[in-house]
């Protein structure tokens, strides 16, 4: 019984330690599906997250900051979009400067709103649901008693994703844009106005996913609270494939090694080992599958 | 536009009009933030008097820029060698790491075994050296697997990241420490500073003696020409005799080790030993010099010391005006942005024009 009830907390853990990667990650796909590398991903992540405090702040609800948090992520998006759709600047360039605009607008916003360095006040938190009966089922109603609405909305979001990607016109011609973009333009797609989707649908996913951690997991802004989930967004994207199912087993088995850690604390693995565990995974099966790996053809060329 | 293609017309050729248009982004980001800060409470023109106090107002404040900006300049040679060559270094975060961690743990080793002259180029070299792999492995893997350079370089940066971190951390934490770094390196180990009672050492002149170095190599050297033939035309330069898997790696790892110094640098001068995540993204700022530079030695060194004064200034900033010391990668990240976007900033000028 000890031991079912560890493993459903291990299980809890892990999904809600992945729930903000997942979310970045299928966005990650989404915008490399149409050949668009966003290095931004971390710092979108931070405005949203920031945005979400800002908005549970100002209306008193973490709901209401969720949108904020999306509407942030749009607006980044449409910026990013802007530079490399539009002004064909370097993508990973505009990235890199925007991850330097986020770590520094969002101290100094907070700072300007609470005046304290680096970390807010307290908002309004995304309240729980629980299963009314199966909550109370020994050790398994765990899994049914004070979850947050978010983990189901991650499912749902990379199953439609996939389903999207896969099985629509749309998803079906962003893929044919990251494989080739000039046949796609001959064929009449109008690439720049399916990449700039692309673009917005995956920032405004990030930013939910930096939401996720300010206003749902927690319940303030803490300084470089994203912590690099952005990047690991980037590697999980890979490992999974570049498509939103793959993604999202990809981030849960990156929660996974996190959860090992905290729920099995007698094991004594190290922080940094736990941490390391997704990159080195990512970067061996990079290099093993080689030139056979499903990376879109023309990733990073516009 | 993509990656391969960045040399050629992203900002890194030399020409007036892009020296124009740097200084015009410099400027508009300035006013934007003045924006910011207004709309915030603040007083934008009190805030910039007080960031120029604090990176010019002084022998210490000069002082404290000098040293922001060094490791800034080996990171933008990095940058800027790489591009010359076609490729896009931002790993340098991770080569800084492994090889200011690589060089610590040697020149603690060897102590005062043996005779300082010895002992001292043997722990930089070694660092060096493992900056080379750290940047080699980048090229090797684009060049043989046509893997993108910048995928392999995200996941190189956390593992040395991290790897250094559960290091020091775990097994070479100086005793009795409370934040996490090594043992103090022996007394001769470090480098003597300029300015009394700065951090300024003499990295300093190995930075703009690196600077020369990157000069001459693209004037005067075969290598050079090779390199930059790579960047300009792959295909025609593996026609004309450059064997451009092996100059792929090379390019990488000479950009490596010029990362590399950044880090070795900042534990033999500045800080005297390694400390656990030391770097506050050098490796990526060297981008934003790299662009800002044009990839010329004198372009990198002003956008170093730029930078390098933002970053000094900004802690001035915090104390005397209210405004967040944060403010300074505001600033940062809406300079790289309008660099990397010249064409907004020549659609400004053409819409002004009419």
């Amino acid at each position: 019984m000890e031991l079912l009830s560890t493993i459903v907390n291990l299980l809890l853990m892990t999904f809600r330690l992945s729930i903000p990667i997942t979310l970045a990650a299928i966005g990650v796909s989404i915008s490399e599906r149409s050949g668009v590398i966003n290095l931004g991903i971390e710092g979108i992540m931070l405005l949203g997250a920031m945005g979400a405090v800002v908005g549970s702040h100002i209306f008193g609800s973490a709901l209401v900051g969720l949108i904020v948090a999306l509407i942030t992520g749009v607006a980044v998006g449409g910026l990013y979009a802007l530079c490399v759709l539009y002004f064909k600047a370097n993508q990973s360039v505009i990235g890199i400067g925007l991850n330097s605009l986020a770590a520094g607008l969002t101290v100094v916003t907070v700072k300007s709103i609470w005046n304290k360095e680096g970390i807010s006040g307290t908002v309004d938190q995304l309240g729980t649901f629980s299963v009314p009966l199966l909550d109370r089922i020994p050790v398994v109603g765990a899994m049914f008693s004070d979850q947050s609405p978010l983990i189901l909305a991650t499912l749902f979001i990379a199953l439609f994703a996939a389903y999207v990607m896969a099985k629509t016109k749309i998803g079906l011609r962003l893929t044919s844009i990251g494989e080739h973009p000039l046949a796609a333009a001959t064929a009449g797609i109008p690439v720049t106005k399916y990449r700039t989707l692309a673009i917005l649908v995956g920032s405004a996913l990030a930013a939910l996913g930096g939401a996720y951690l300010s206003v749902v997991h927690s319940n303030l802004f803490v300084n470089n609270m994203v912590a690099g989930r952005g990047f690991m967004a980037i590697a999980a994207n890979i490992l999974g494939g570049w498509n939103p199912i793959g993604a999202l087993l990809a981030s849960l088995l990156f929660a996974f090694t996190q959860a090992l850690r905290f729920q099995f604390s007698y094991i004594q693995m190290p922080e940094q080992i736990s941490q390391i565990i997704p990159y080195v995974i990512t970067l061996l099966v990079l290099v093993g599958i080689g030139r056979k790996a499903k990376s879109p053809a023309k990733l990073g060329v516009l | 536009m993509g990656i391969r293609n960045v040399p050629a017309k992203a900002g890194v050729g030399k020409n007036w009009e892009s020296l124009w248009y740097s200084l015009l982004a410099i400027g508009v980001s300035f006013v934007l933030v003045a924006f910011i800060m207004l709309a915030m409470g603040y007083n934008p023109l009190n805030a910039y008097m007080a960031l120029f106090r604090g990176s010019f107002g002084s022998l210490y404040a000069i002082s404290l820029t000098l040293c922001r900006s060094v490791p800034l300049i080996f990171v933008g040679l990095a940058v800027g060698f790489a591009l010359k060559g076609g490729m896009f270094n931002i790993g340098g975060e991770g080569q800084l790491y492994i090889g200011g961690f690589t060089s610590a743990v040697v020149a603690l080793a060897l102590g005062n075994s043996l005779p300082l002259v010895f002992s001292l180029p043997l722990s930089i070299l070694a660092g060096m050296v493992a900056g080379m792999a750290w940047g080699g492995a980048i090229g090797l893997i684009k060049a043989k697997l046509q893997i993108n350079e910048v995928i392999v370089a995200i996941m190189l940066n956390y593992i040395a990241q991290l790897l250094t971190s559960y290091f020091v951390n775990n097994h070479l934490m100086k005793e009795g420490s409370m934040t996490p770094q090594t043992e103090t390196l022996p007394a001769g180990m470090q480098l003597p500073t300029i300015v009394a009672n700065s951090q300024l050492t003499t990295s300093l002149y190995i930075a703009l003696f690196m600077c020369v170095v990157y000069w001459f190599v693209f004037r005067h050297t075969v290598f050079g020409y090779e390199v930059k033939a790579l960047g300009n035309n792959p295909s025609a330069a593996g026609t004309g005799g450059v064997h451009t898997v092996w100059t792929t790696v090379l390019v990488m790892a000479v950009s490596g080790a010029l990362a590399s110094m950044a880090g070795i640098f900042e534990v033999f001068g500045t800080y005297g030993r390694f400390i656990d995540g030391f770097s506050p993204g050098i490796g990526f700022t060297g981008i934003a010099i790299a662009f800002i530079g044009q990839g010329t030695p004198i372009g990198i060194i002003l956008a170093a010391v730029l930078f390098g004064g933002l970053q000094a200034g900004a802690m001035q900033m915090g104390l005397m005006e209210g405004v967040s010391a944060h403010i300074d990668k505001v600033i940062q990240g809406l300079v790289i942005i309008f660099i990397a976007t010249p064409n907004f900033i020549r659609y400004l000028l053409h819409r002004k024009g009419r």
